[in-house]
Formats: C-alpha cells, structure tokens, sequence
C-alpha cells in the first residue's frame, strides 16, 4: 500500500475550507499551517484569472526530510505516509532545511518540527484525511496509489498525459501528491513574483521567527524546570479569563 | 502588444501565508567558524610537524591542542544552543539515524573532541611540570605521554571527515540548491586551513622563521583558492533554476551583497598579499593582522552562503 494524494486544481475554489478542517483536525497552533491554500493572479485585466494552489507535505517515496533527520523523528510508515514523531525530534530543523516543498514548520506550543501526516491517526481508524471530507468539490482525491482500483489511480490514468503533474520532479523525491490542471506559474515558486507588502487580501510577509516566538536560547535549556502554563490555541478562547490589558491585544 | 503578452505571463502571489526565512542563521555561521579554527590547526599543526623539528615550534604540543579543544567546544556548544530542544541531543547517541549527515557528523566530532581533551592534557602537563605535580590523574597521564604521539596520527585523519562532514549537511539540505555543489567540500577544506594557519599564527612568535613561513605560505594558498573558488561560484558556475534565483541576491545588490565583497576584500585579497610579503619579511605583526582579517571574512563569506539560499520561497 502506498498512499498518496491528489488535488484537481480545475475543481479547487479557493475556500479554503481543507486548510481550517486540517486546523481544527491536527490543532495546528496560530500562525502554523500543515496544509495551506495559494491564490496566484495571472495575467492582465481582464484577461487575468485567479489560481488556487492547496499545498502540503508531498510525502516523497525519497524524503530528504526522513534522510536528514538524525534521531528518526521522521519516519515511514508502511502505508507509505511520511509521520512525524515530535517527542523525538530535538529541533534542529535539519527537516526544514531538506524539504524541497517548505511544507515543514517549526511547532511554536512544543518546539518540534511537524508537517502533515495524511492525517494518519484519521487513516489508521479506516477515515479520510480531514481535508478529504470538508472539500465541498471533491478536488482532494485520496487513495492507494498501488491499487489499479483505487479512485486516485482511476484519476491518475485517466489525466494521465494531459496534465497529472508533482511538484519539482527534478529533485528526485518521487512525491507522492499529485495535481491535475497545474501549470509552471501554479506550482513553481520560482515562476511566481511574491511581493512584500500589503496586496488584496492580507500582508504577504514572511515569519521573523521559527518555533515559539516568546522563547528565548536560555528559556530553551530551562524549559523541563519550568511549570507554567502552557500556551496554546484554547488560552485564546478561555472567555471567563479577563484579558491582560498591559498586554495589549483586543 | 509583445510587452502587454509578457506581462501577461507573470504570476503575482495574492494570498499566502508568511513563509519562514532564515532558518539556519549566526549561531550556525559561528559552528561552522569555530568547527574550521578546531579542526583546521591540527590538519595544519600536522604539516608543520612532518615539515620541521619539534623543537623549531616549542608550544604546539600543548598549544594547537589547546586551540583545537577551546574552538570545538565553541562548535559543540553553539549546536547544542542552535536546538530548539538542547537535551534531546542525547537522542543522537541513543536512537541515531545513519543515513544522517548530522548524525555521523556528531558522534565523529564527539569522538575528536575526546581524543584532542586527551592531547591537550597531556601535552599541557608535559609542559607545565609543576602543575598537578602530586595528582593521580596528573601522574597517570605523564606516565603515558607516549600515548600523545600514538593517537596523533588518528587525530589527524579524523580531523579530515570532521571537518567535511558540514558540505555533505549541506548536500542533503536538498531544498537549498546553492549548496549542492561538489565545490562545497573543497571550500570546507580551504576554510579549515585558513583557519588553522590563522589560529597558529597567533602562538607562532617564539618559532623558527622557516615555520612561520610555512604557515603564510598556507594561509596564502587558502586564501588564494577561497577567493578563486567564491568567484567561480558567483560568476562562472552555471547552476539550476533555483541556484541561479538565490545568487541574484548577491548579484543585484541585496541584503548579502555588501557582507559578501566585505569578506572577499577582507578575508582572502588583503590576507593573501599580506600574507605573501611577511613570506619574505617575517613581519610577525602584519602577518597577525593577515590571521584577524582572515577569520573575520571567513566568518562573514560563511555567513552569506548560508543565509543566501534561505532567502529563496520554497513554494
């Protein structure tokens, strides 16, 4: 068995309801995304169109993650899923250095590397990842890549010459996450101008740090002796808590 | 209109996340510095040795260990510090995975930082009788001073690997194409003597001449062939898509530009000349002078190499 994925970008509208469902799924903290949504503009008005580009791990049959990882914390499972194993992973972010696709970040609640896992807890009990199930268009397709029967095989043979592409096959990795209807200017960075600064929807920007923000080198190496209170997203929804006005915020 | 079709053809990011960028940054310049200065005075120390007398060069023997030992726990502790859960290093000894650099890289320079703490010991005792005259330890390793001279030669070849390794971390960095480069390894090496001419420089005073000549004379060659292989990466090479996009950042005046020239200028051109007049001179102050500014661009041509492919958005 080897799982994989595919996103058919002509269904894709951009709702981005798989990158809250995957959210919600794996309580990935604020301002840390397993699966996130690109818009890309192309062209002039009004010959211009807007592109959607749902972007995760790649689960690569050659990870260069799995490879540099010094202590295992990245591993395969035998369904082919690349899991994350965060009580192991010392933070080196060797991983985020290795991943061609930047799909690993840096958990800023337990400072350890994580990624998407196909939601492999969701797999093991006989689900579909959550983004599969929340895809009111059905673009996320997932399933055995080894079975002839599954739906993401049917998918694949039957686009296959017209467009059933992966991200950056030069590198080698033989990702297993696949897209139909992409083009250069969808999947390669490099064919994309990103400009700093303000834009229609939100200020594109890049992070000033990795990890948690809040913590320090030292605060690293003190961090078993201490017994506060850790954050996390439900410290933000705890209402009864009246709200440090010396802090700031709303 | 042709303008207006490629125009039309450019793709503008509308909506995204904030990606990460630098992830890897000073203290990781400075691990790979302090790694160069460690291992590259006993590569260096080594030539010294096979080419002249012991006793042209009185304080080597306990000096280029000493030198080794303070810079590599320079290293050890800045990659400890680097980590985002410093006592989970341990997991490397315990559940190491082989086919990682950094795990092979680790137990090596764990293993050479043990057996340098055993040079330094006892080439200090040798040379300071008087110390811990009347301590066990301190008996025990003067009594094996011979042990010295037997673990040299490994010291030396595993000196080699240790100070390699960082080029293939950086190979299997596979998203940052700038590193994929077979020039890696061979800019690791000229770093390390460098390095270690640099760092003996300083303790080369009480020397023969024709040692200390020795030691310009490396420090010009490693400087000569850094230079040259900076250029030939900046100007000459012709790399892969994403290669070409981070170089862009040096070559139309980014952030790095400056830092870059800095270290070439700096760090290789001013210390080779300098290096080759005090051939001939044996000026020991100007060649001094040549040692600072050699680890400083080192540390400043490091710091841009690895911090130029990070600029890059990896999707």
């Amino acid at each position: 068995m080897k799982l994989g994925f595919l996103v058919d970008l002509n269904l894709c509208m951009g709702c981005k309801g798989c990158e809250i469902a995957c959210k919600v799924e794996n309580e990935v903290p604020l301002g840390s995304w397993r699966l996130r949504v690109k818009y890309i503009d192309i062209g002039t008005f009004p010959e211009a169109s807007r592109n959607f580009t749902p972007l995760r791990c790649n689960h690569c049959e050659s990870a260069p993650c799995e490879r540099i990882c010094p202590v295992s914390a990245l591993h395969y499972l035998e369904n082919g899923i690349v899991n994350v194993d965060s009580s192991r992973c010392i933070g080196c972010a060797g991983c985020m250095m290795a991943c061609p696709y930047g799909a690993i970040y840096m958990d800023p609640e337990t400072n350890t590397a994580d990624k998407c896992t196909y939601c492999a807890h969701r797999v093991e009990s006989g689900m579909m990842p959550a983004c599969v199930v929340i895809c009111p268009v059905q673009a996320n397709i997932f399933g055995d890549v080894e079975d002839e029967t599954s739906n993401i095989s049917k998918y694949i043979m039957a686009h296959q010459g017209s467009g059933v592409q992966v991200r950056k096959p030069e590198k080698n990795t033989h990702p297993k996450h696949f897209y139909v209807g992409g083009g250069t200017q969808t999947l390669d960075p490099l064919a994309q101008e990103r400009i700093e600064g303000y834009g229609l929807f939100n200020k594109i920007t890049h992070l000033k740090h990795i990890g948690n923000p809040h913590e320090s080198v030292i605060d690293r190496f003190l961090e078993p002796f201490k017994s506060e209170e850790k954050l996390d997203n439900r410290s933000f929804m705890n209402f009864d808590k009246p709200a440090d006005k010396s802090k700031g915020g709303h | 209109m042709v303008e207006n079709t490629i125009h039309a053809t450019q793709a503008i990011v509308s909506l995204d996340v904030p990606l990460p960028q630098i992830i890897w940054g000073w203290m990781i310049t400075l691990n790979m510095w302090a790694k160069s200065v460690g291992t590259g005075v006993i590569l260096v120390g080594a030539f010294l040795l096979y080419r002249h007398k012991k006793e042209e060069m009185p304080n080597l023997r306990w000096l280029m260990p000493l030198i080794a030992f303070i810079f590599l726990n320079i290293f050890l502790f800045f990659t400890l510090t680097d980590l985002h859960h410093p006592y989970r290093m341990v997991n490397i000894f315990l559940h190491p995975h082989w086919t990682s650099a950094i795990t092979v890289g680790a137990w090596m320079a764990s293993l050479f930082t043990l057996l340098i703490t055993i040079l330094m010991l006892i080439g200090g005792l040798d040379a300071h009788p008087e110390l811990r005259k009347n301590a066990s330890c301190a008996k025990w390793l003067r009594g094996h001073s011979g042990l010295y001279e037997t673990l040299f030669p490994f010291v030396v070849f595993l000196a080699i690997p240790v100070t390699l390794y960082t080029a293939i971390i950086m190979a299997e960095a596979s998203a940052r194409e700038l590193w994929q480069a077979p020039a890696e390894v061979m800019q690791m090496m000229w770093a390390a003597l460098l390095a270690g001419s640099a760092g003996l420089i300083f303790i080369s005073g009480s020397w023969s001449k024709e040692a200390r000549k020795d030691l310009a004379l490396v420090l010009a060659i490693a400087t000569f062939f850094s230079f040259t292989m900076y250029m030939g990466e900046y100007f000459f090479s012709f790399k892969s898509a994403e290669g070409e996009a981070t170089l862009a950042y040096v070559h139309s005046g980014g952030a790095f530009n400056a830092e870059f020239w800095f270290a070439m200028v700096l760090g290789f051109i001013i210390p080779f000349f300098l290096a080759v007049s005090t051939m001939k001179s044996d000026n020991k102050t100007l060649l001094r002078f040549a040692a600072i500014l050699a680890l400083i661009g080192l540390y400043m041509a490091k710091d841009v190499w690895l911090k130029i492919p990070q600029m890059l958005p990896l999707s």
